[in-house]
């Protein structure tokens, strides 16, 4: 399903810098929000849905005690990491932190196989051996799912530094949060990464609280944007809401990255409904807050509007969708229920190639 | 007075360089900071510059000398309204000239023995005396393989394999550039690997055989550079990720344990880091606790990992070239004082050595030593001194620490009952307590005394020479340790 968006909009693409305002850049020209075509706008409906209804199941299986330990919910964000994958191509590479779901179903990883990960299945995509934080797969050039707040920029710039290697033209999108976003190697990655000019954007997910301290508390430069200019790495704030805003500023910095001009930031401003994990009660913010963003920006609520309203869906035909997506919500979970676990003689395996 | 000009030590490893040119010629007048001459070590040219106003009154040292060891007069410099001819016929050795003494008291000063009851250790049959010979207690200096160890260690080399003279820098340089002259995808990054042609001159010539972009000079940032080689190497590359020394190894430790070690595991076996982290480990000589640290047993704990410490340079090449084809993350453990050291190194197109296999260094039949890396000079010396007392010692080199060859040194312990363990890092959690450990496993019957280890001592390296020397271990702890576990 997430390809489908991925072709949608590559075949959309020069949709670009259509009507309505956009926040603020700090590269001074704001870029409009484009409209979306009707195949666009369906596609991005499609996955985000399925990131919500799969991470509701989520939380619904945590609460059963079916999946253990740290489990980070991305209900919510889902605009950001849909709309950027609707401007990558095939062979560009997307590597994230622990809030990771989202970013594996994008990348059109099988929904049954995060879930059996989550549940700590044989079936799982690390075998039941890496659970919620850390799922990879080399085939949809995702290389994780990083327990360590930062660890993955560094990863990442890593990952953009073969790109230059081999000449590949493939950039490496690198998501981190306004929490990773005050990490020394954040830094250090954004000096080699603007020295070399290494193919890499690095995506701030700004929900506004690393774990329960706001932006505010935490941050002397709330304007993640801001963040690399001292190394002079353009960035732009992005509403992190509208997926299609998403989409053109991941067009402009994919383009830039790819081009050889070097990195490229984007601060996607974006919210997230739940708590930090299951066990954070979110007492640092108030329900009006949660509830105002809830009804005011909900990502999908937008495109569920413009099916509607813009492009004449009928009720009918939303459902459909909304069934589909929870079909195979559904039958993930289900296997992620009845997988066995991992044999024992897994313990000791892929230690050593 | 006539003032006597001395080689000076450009590095603080350094013992001897070449005198290779004189730029001011006798008769010619000296003010401070003109340049003198020029040395060459191993590493680097180095320019010496006048320190005192004056005549050079005499050169003592030609141009083009080599092995000129540190503090020797190199000339003589007549000093304000000195006659030039009495000064110069001043013979070096002699007169108001005196070589600066050596640091430290002459007589061996000995560690004092900490209070074992205190730590809750039991005592161990540790000797009551200490040595007294001067020789024994000089810190590590690399020894000569004697005829006795010949043949073993040459064993896995093929018969009638010619052998060429190479220290443990060129061997490890040329390990690298053979493995990059076969594989594109291997390529060595750090700070100063390029253009300055590495910190400890490892990477000479790197840059100019393979260019800048498989040469990578880096910003001091080994967090974010080792992120960045592990990041490129879950692609596929081999990077060679070269650490200025193992002591900054700490500001990128997450990378190593968390992302390099571990991600194989965690995904299932889908990812793996076919990388390698090499540079200096331990104590090089005079910088002190931040800068003299062994981290063998770090990361020698963590499963993922392949950790190896080398002491002869055939082992240097052979295992360096294993490491980088090697598909898991290996960290590569140097020592700054063994890169100068020449060994000999079969002269083969393909030379391997297999990543976990000790060798036995020297057979013996009375007592095991175990040692790894710069250890091993110790270790080695003690055996020829034990000889001496009749005294016959088996040193096994380990070579690998993880996975660590536990076939050999039980092998060996079955054949000796004794056991003693050589190694330069701390005593707690070291790769002596994992040896004994091991031989409680596995050969406990055999043993015919409790197994002694010799470690660094348990404080951070001080500054000062005579503490810094009682700080490491030395031959007589060795010799010592290995008559006590003999009941002699």
């Amino acid at each position: 399903m997430a390809v489908a968006a991925r072709k949608a909009g590559r075949a959309a693409s020069g949709t670009a810098n259509k009507s309505t305002s956009n926040k603020s850049s700090t590269r001074g020209a704001a870029p409009n929000t484009p409209q979306f075509e009707k195949s666009q706008d369906l596609a991005a409906y499609n996955d985000m849905l399925l990131i919500r209804r799969f991470e509701e199941k989520s939380g619904q299986m945590y609460g059963m005690g079916l999946i253990g330990g740290f489990c980070h919910l991305y209900i919510g964000q889902e605009a950001v990491v849909v709309g950027m994958q609707m401007a990558t191509k095939e062979g560009d590479q997307v590597i994230t932190g622990y809030r990771d779901h989202g970013h594996m179903l994008a990348c059109g990883m099988d929904a049954k196989g995060v879930m059996a990960e989550l549940t700590g299945r044989r079936g799982g995509l690390s075998k039941g051996k890496g659970g919620s934080m850390h799922m990879f797969s080399k085939e949809k050039h995702f290389y994780g799912g990083h327990g360590i707040v930062g660890a993955q920029v560094s990863l990442g710039t890593g990952i953009a530094f073969a790109n230059h290697y081999r000449e590949n033209g493939n950039v490496c999108l690198t998501y981190f949060g306004d929490g990773a976003a005050n990490q020394g190697q954040v830094y250090e990655s954004f000096n080699m990464a603007a020295l070399w000019k290494l193919p890499v954007v690095y995506v701030i997910e700004n929900n506004r609280y690393a774990m329960g301290t706001s932006v505010n508390r935490a941050s002397a430069q709330t304007d993640f944007s801001k963040r690399g200019l001292s190394f002079g790495i353009p960035g732009e704030q992005v509403d992190g809401m509208d997926v299609r805003a998403v989409y053109a500023a991941g067009q402009r910095a994919i383009e830039h990255a790819r081009s050889g001009k070097g990195p490229y930031i984007l601060e996607m401003q974006t919210y997230r409904y739940r708590g930090h994990s299951m066990s954070d009660p979110a007492k640092y913010r108030t329900k009006d807050e949660v509830t105002r963003m809830r009804e005011e920006h909900d990502p999908i609520e937008q495109v569920r509007r413009r099916l509607l309203e813009s492009w004449k869906l009928s009720e009918d035909e939303l459902k459909a969708i909304d069934s589909k997506v929870r079909e195979i919500v559904n039958e993930a979970a289900e296997f992620a229920t009845h997988d066995p676990e991992p044999d024992p003689s897994e313990l000791y395996t892929d230690i050593l190639l | 007075m006539a003032i006597d000009i001395l080689m000076p030590a450009l590095s603080p490893t350094m013992e001897q360089g070449k005198l290779a040119k004189w730029l001011k010629k006798e008769g010619d007048k000296v003010k401070p900071g003109d340049v003198l001459a020029e040395i060459e070590t191993d590493k680097a040219t180095m320019e010496v510059e006048a320190i005192d106003e004056g005549v050079l009154a005499k050169i003592l040292v030609s141009d083009g000398t080599d092995n000129v060891a540190v503090n020797t007069p190199i000339a003589v410099l007549a000093g304000e309204g000195e006659d030039v001819s009495s000064a110069a016929s001043r013979a070096p050795a002699q007169g108001g000239g005196e070589p600066p003494p050596a640091p430290g008291p002459s007589a061996p000063q000995q560690a004092p023995v900490p209070d074992m009851q205190a730590e809750g250790m039991a005592e161990r049959p540790a000797p009551a005396e200490r040595p007294q010979q001067a020789d024994l207690s000089v810190p590590a200096a690399p020894s000569v393989i004697t005829n006795r160890t010949g043949y073993n260690a040459m064993a896995e080399i093929p018969e009638g394999t010619e052998m060429v003279n190479m220290t443990v820098r060129e061997a490890l340089r040329d390990a690298m550039a053979e493995e990059m002259r076969n594989d594109g995808a291997v390529f060595v990054m750090g700070e100063e690997v390029a253009e300055y042609q590495g910190a400890y001159k490892v990477t000479q010539g790197l840059l100019q055989e393979f260019g800048a972009k498989r040469v990578v000079d880096t910003p001091i940032t080994e967090h974010g550079f080792a992120g960045v080689g592990v990041g490129a190497a879950f692609t596929g590359l081999k990077p060679i990720v070269e650490f200025m020394t193992f002591n900054f190894a700490m500001q990128a430790i997450d990378q190593i344990i968390n992302s390099a070690a571990k991600t194989l595991y965690m995904s299932g076996g889908q990812l793996g880091a076919p990388i390698v982290f090499r540079g200096p480990n331990g104590a090089a000589a005079r910088v002190a606790a931040q800068h003299s640290q062994d981290f063998t047993v770090w990361y020698s704990q963590i499963p993922g990992l392949k950790v190896i410490a080398p002491y002869m340079a055939a082992d240097a090449k052979g295992l360096l070239k294993s490491a980088i084809r090697d598909p898991n993350p290996v960290i590569f453990l140097e020592n700054e004082i063994l890169y100068g050291q020449s060994f000999p190194v079969p002269k083969l197109d393909d030379f391997t050595i297999p990543i976990g296999k000790a060798r036995i260094h020297r057979e013996g039949k009375d007592v095991t030593i175990v040692s790894f890396s710069i250890g091993m000079t110790y270790a080695l010396k003690a055996a020829q001194e034990l000889e001496k007392e009749g005294i016959d010692a088996e040193v096994i080199d380990l070579r690998t620490i993880r996975p660590m060859d536990t076939d050999t040194i039980i092998a060996s312990v079955m054949k000796t009952g004794r056991c003693v363990t050589v190694e330069e890092g701390f005593p707690q959690s070291g790769v002596g307590a994992e040896i004994a450990m091991r031989i409680m496993e596995n050969a406990f019957d055999y043993l015919d005394a409790p197994v002694a280890r010799v470690t660094g001592k348990d404080v951070p390296m001080p500054y000062a020479a005579n503490l810094e020397k009682l700080a490491l271990p030395n031959v007589g702890e060795v010799v010592q340790a290995a008559k006590a576990v003999c009941y002699r």
